[in-house]
């Protein structure tokens, strides 16, 4: 079974979360500390959401310069899966690992409510078992949400099928609605609403599953390809 | 004596700086001085209300620990407690919304924390003047993004509340916040210094100016301007502290890493009075003394006076009792947590007083063995302030109020009265975060939340736990007794419709100025009325807050005496029925269709609140309404549970009365009601807690089973179509309703 880390900043707080949800699945989740600079280990990371370094100076910033992203950095380049949710986007693409930026919401607040997402591709390792146009209900929490970039790069992302979901009701002000996007080669995702908060009827929707079991198996597949590699 | 103006100045009365004189023996210094002034004041010695709270019931199998500790804890099964805490934070948010609500959230989480439990969720009680009102909205605004700035990124999740409305609190809003945590039942720690010779450490924030006399001179005096708050702003926000969400997450996890590798023999977190109330708390409990070196408190700037650094409030701050041998294990921990942590005290061996008996000196020195500044039992600081029975009196003009019954009152227009009072809080609550842990089955806006008893490093269980947080200004401002006992039904009621049965209440009186004697009335018959209802429906008080001086311009706030109500919910599985019903179901009202067997069946309410109307009486607390809570819960404890149900919706019927429980529901559901046979807008508008409306397909089954248990139902009529008719009175689009509801208060604060 392959290994996912969890990437823990100092002011996280879904990390716990994440590894509950992921270990629902079936798969096999650790939290690893932002000082490791060693994540051999793992076949696949996710940098979870919360305030990494308290969101100072704004929300990544700091984050991006922890020790442990140039191993994230070198993950993402080897091909394994990175998912980033919620403050886990705005750290990848400060980092420079997604393109664009996240800015404060349309309304200014802060907003927690549940979503309707639509998947718009399917060529990414969240939304890899998902159908192109399935509508999923996730919720968001967020403050700075609202999805930007220069026309250049939009109309890059379009032509790259880089754009993995939607909101069909835009709440924060994010570019073409833009909920979540993928690197051109789609092993880094990042998105805003947070599909481990949606894994149980009981909790209001179990619609975050089919994201979650896709990574899992995307991350199975990249221990499988590291076996081969291994492999004399 | 002295020249009396230091004392006074710090809050003392000149009986209590007697006093003072008496425990020493002789006349204390400035620094002494200063540190009786804070721990002697009303916010933190409870002088005033004391003598009442002695009356409440606190004592059940399952209460772990009582009123006294940081927090309360009970035993909620499987291996897990359950911490409780409620406190204000009104006087802070009236000067400075923001840091006020947020410091407010802060504070609570430290005292839960404090326990070894990890929060898990808060709650805020709000209570504002007139929207329309501009300084009420910058209020509104500020505390909702306090709350939401902190505890979003403290990452704990807010799930509900109140939000109140009214007049009274215009000058002085109400800002409470209650905290629930839950630990390993095993890992219960209590604030206590033990083993002479062991270490005081200071864990977290560096100490500043902040916050000094926050609870002396904030606190526990009133607003005195005659606009109020406005004309004190300047003098007093240096009284109000700053919070850091993200030093508050770290010190969090420092602490709960700390307890987890057993390196701390007590803790204690530094809340109002700071250094001087954390160090004798946890002395006079252990029974032992402490020795506190100021030069080695960490400050935020150079030049604290010691009497500064003894009392500064500033926020984010623990104190841990640690066996010299772990000190290394600890100073790593905190390393890793990029916690701050520095040895400023150690634990003292008591000395024998006069008479023999040994007793705890908390003594501050300049250097670990150097001179010391100040020498004074920990125990006269923290548990022995004055205590005041101070007169009581009925108010004159309560007969009058009582014989001014608003039955009078016409019906008026009732879908008018519908489409103007109702509020959808979605606006306030969009802003908290209310899921993180995965926890929340039942989130903000419901009768009560919901969660699992889950979290990390919980044991596994599938039990769920319930809150609600419920106050009622209306009623207790005609009768403070049947007022308060009838609030605690109300919170029953919230959590029977999510199937929780209670277990433990805590309670935040906020009240008027106490030397005014209708204001000790007050606070002496709401105790009665809480105590009478807590052991009829056998529920202890394991903890509370009492804050007092809610006044300004001489003008007291009506008796606000908040509740904070944990139930649990045996086995979780399934989501309890929401407000949603469904096109054919019929709708049920369960408890009696006379809900008040007296003349005076509008008193209290809203309907007659939004009239004007503040007279009346209201009618006793009934044992009986505790049948059919107990009825519902089970209803629909055993659709938590897992089980097949026909009942579809469930909401008890509180604020605003049945028009308004149907309205909501109806709202919720776009699906109209025909009942065509209501008695009079009396029968509307009435409120008596411990009703409901339930939506079921088998209603004959339903009402069966309700006169088995003995509780009286009645159907009112079928869900169906778009328009809520009620008799000849009411015939309204379901559409419109929805519409005016949800956005109410976003055009209330012109937003």
């Amino acid at each position: 079974m392959s290994r996912v880390g969890v990437v823990v900043f100092p002011g996280s707080n879904c990390e716990h979360d994440v590894v509950a949800a992921l270990s629902a699945l079936g798969g096999r989740a650790e939290l690893v500390w932002h000082a490791e600079t060693d994540l051999s280990a793992y076949d696949a990371l996710v940098l979870p959401g919360g305030f990494a370094h308290g969101d100072y100076l704004r929300p990544g910033a700091l984050a991006r310069f922890s020790p442990v992203m140039e191993a994230v950095a070198a993950a993402a380049e080897a091909g394994r899966p990175v998912l980033g949710i919620c403050n886990g986007f705005q750290v990848l693409t400060e980092a420079g690992l997604l393109p664009g930026a996240l800015q404060k919401n349309r309304g200014l607040t802060f907003l927690c409510q549940p979503t309707t997402l639509v998947v718009v591709s399917t060529r990414s390792v969240l939304t890899r078992a998902a159908h192109v146009g399935d509508e999923l209900v996730v919720p968001i929490n967020h403050f700075a949400g609202s999805y930007v970039c220069d026309d250049a790069t939009y109309r890059a992302l379009l032509e790259g099928d880089q754009v993995v979901l939607r909101y069909a009701d835009n709440p924060n002000g994010s570019r073409g609605d833009i909920a979540g996007i993928a690197n051109a080669a789609g092993n880094v995702v990042g998105l805003m609403p947070h599909p481990e908060r949606a894994l149980h009827a009981l909790l209001g929707s179990a619609d975050g599953r089919v994201l979650l079991e896709g990574f899992l198996a995307a991350a199975d597949d990249a221990a499988a390809s590291a076996r081969l590699v291994a492999a004399p | 004596m002295s020249d009396g103006a230091l004392h006074r100045a710090l809050g003392l009365t000149d009986d209590e700086y007697a006093l003072v004189e008496g425990v020493l023996k002789r006349a204390p210094n400035h620094l002494e001085l200063a540190m009786f002034a804070v721990m002697w004041s009303e916010h933190c010695s409870y002088k005033s209300s004391r003598i009442h709270l002695r009356r409440l019931p606190t004592s059940a199998p399952w209460v772990l620990v009582g009123p006294g500790e940081n927090a309360g804890v009970i035993d909620a099964g499987d291996g897990v407690a359950i911490a409780l805490r409620i406190e204000s934070h009104n006087h802070p948010s009236a000067i400075e919304p923001y840091q006020g609500a947020a410091t407010g959230v802060g504070g609570i989480l430290r005292d839960v924390f404090t326990m070894g439990a990890r929060p898990l969720a808060v709650m805020d009680p709000l209570f504002f003047g007139p929207p329309d009102d501009a300084r009420s909205r910058w209020l509104v605004e500020g505390v909702v993004a306090g709350i939401s700035g902190y505890g979003n990124s403290v990452g704990v999740p807010t799930i509900g509340g109140e939000l109140t409305f009214d007049e009274g609190y215009a000058q002085n809003p109400l800002v409470n916040v209650l905290c629930v945590g839950a630990l390993p039942r095993e890992r219960l720690v209590l604030g206590r210094a033990s083993g002479v010779g062991n270490l005081a450490v200071l864990l977290g924030s560096r100490t500043g100016r902040d916050g000094i006399g926050g609870v002396s001179v904030l606190a526990s005096a009133g607003f005195s301007g005659a606009d109020g708050a406005a004309s004190l702003d300047d003098e007093k926000r240096p009284s109000v502290q700053v919070g850091d969400p993200y030093e508050e997450k770290r010190l969090i996890e420092a602490c709960l890493a700390l307890l987890d590798a057993g390196l701390v023999v007590g803790i204690q977190d530094l809340g109002g009075a700071g250094l001087t109330c954390a160090a004798s708390e946890t002395a006079a409990r252990g029974g032992v003394g402490m020795d506190l070196d100021f030069t080695a408190v960490p400050l935020r700037e150079a030049g604290l006076a010691p009497w500064e650094i003894m009392t500064s409030e500033s926020q984010e701050r623990m104190l841990a009792i640690v066996r010299p041998e772990d000190l290394a294990a600890l100073e790593a921990l905190c390393a890793r947590w990029e916690v701050r942590c520095a040895v400023v005290g150690r634990v003292s061996a008591p000395v024998a007083d006069a008479a023999g008996r040994p007793v705890g000196m908390v003594r501050v020195r300049e250097g670990f063995d150097g001179p010391v500044l100040a020498e004074v039992p920990a125990v006269s600081l923290a548990d022995e302030a004055p205590l005041y029975d101070r007169p009581r009196a009925r108010p004159a003009d309560l007969d009058a109020r009582r014989d001014d019954d608003p039955a009078d009152e016409p019906a008026g227009d009732v879908a008018a009265e519908l489409l103007a009072s109702l509020v959808d809080p979605a606006w306030v609550y969009r802003q908290y975060d209310s899921q993180l842990f995965l926890n929340t089955v039942v989130g903000p806006g419901r009768d009560a939340a919901l969660l699992r008893l889950a979290g990390p490093g919980l044991p596994a269980s599938e039990r769920g736990f319930a809150l609600t947080t419920d106050s009622n200004p209306r009623w207790c401002a005609i009768d403070p007794r049947a007022g308060t006992a009838l609030t605690l039904l109300e919170a029953i009621a919230n959590l029977a419709c999510v199937g929780a049965t209670p277990a433990a209440v805590v309670n935040c009186l906020n009240f008027g100025n106490p030397e005014h004697p209708e204001v000790m009335w007050q606070l002496s018959e709401a105790v009665d009325g809480l105590a009478e209802a807590c052991v009829a429906a056998g529920v202890p008080v394991i903890g509370g807050n009492v804050s007092l001086y809610n006044e300004s311009g001489g003008r007291d706030i009506d008796p606000t005496p908040v509740l904070g109500v944990v139930g649990l919910v045996e086995r979780l599985v399934a989501p309890p029925p929401g407000w949603t019903w469904r096109e054919g179901d019929a709708v049920v009202l369960l408890g009696p269709r006379e809900a008040r067997p007296d003349p005076f069946p509008l008193a209290g309410s809203l309907f007659a609140r939004r009239r004007g109307r503040r007279g009346g009486r209201l009618p006793e607390f009934d044992e009986r309404a505790l049948v059919a809570c107990r009825f519902v819960a089970a209803e629909v404890a055993r659709v938590c549970a897992g089980g097949v149900s026909d009942v579809a919706a469930v909401h008890d019927v509180g604020a605003g009365g049945l028009a308004t429980a149907l309205a909501e529901m109806s709202a919720a559901s776009g699906v109209g009601l025909a009942w065509g046979d209501p008695r009079g807008h009396a029968e509307l508008f009435t409120e008596a807690p411990g009703r409901f409306v339930v939506a079921t397909r088998d209603p004959a089954a339903l009402v069966e089973a309700a006169a088995g248990a003995g509780v009286e139902a009645t159907v009112l009529g079928l869900a169906a179509g778009a328009r809520l008719a009620l008799g000849e009175m009411c015939d309204l689009a379901v559409a419109d309703l929805a519409e005016r509801r949800a956005s109410a208060l976003a055009r209330a604060l012109g937003r």
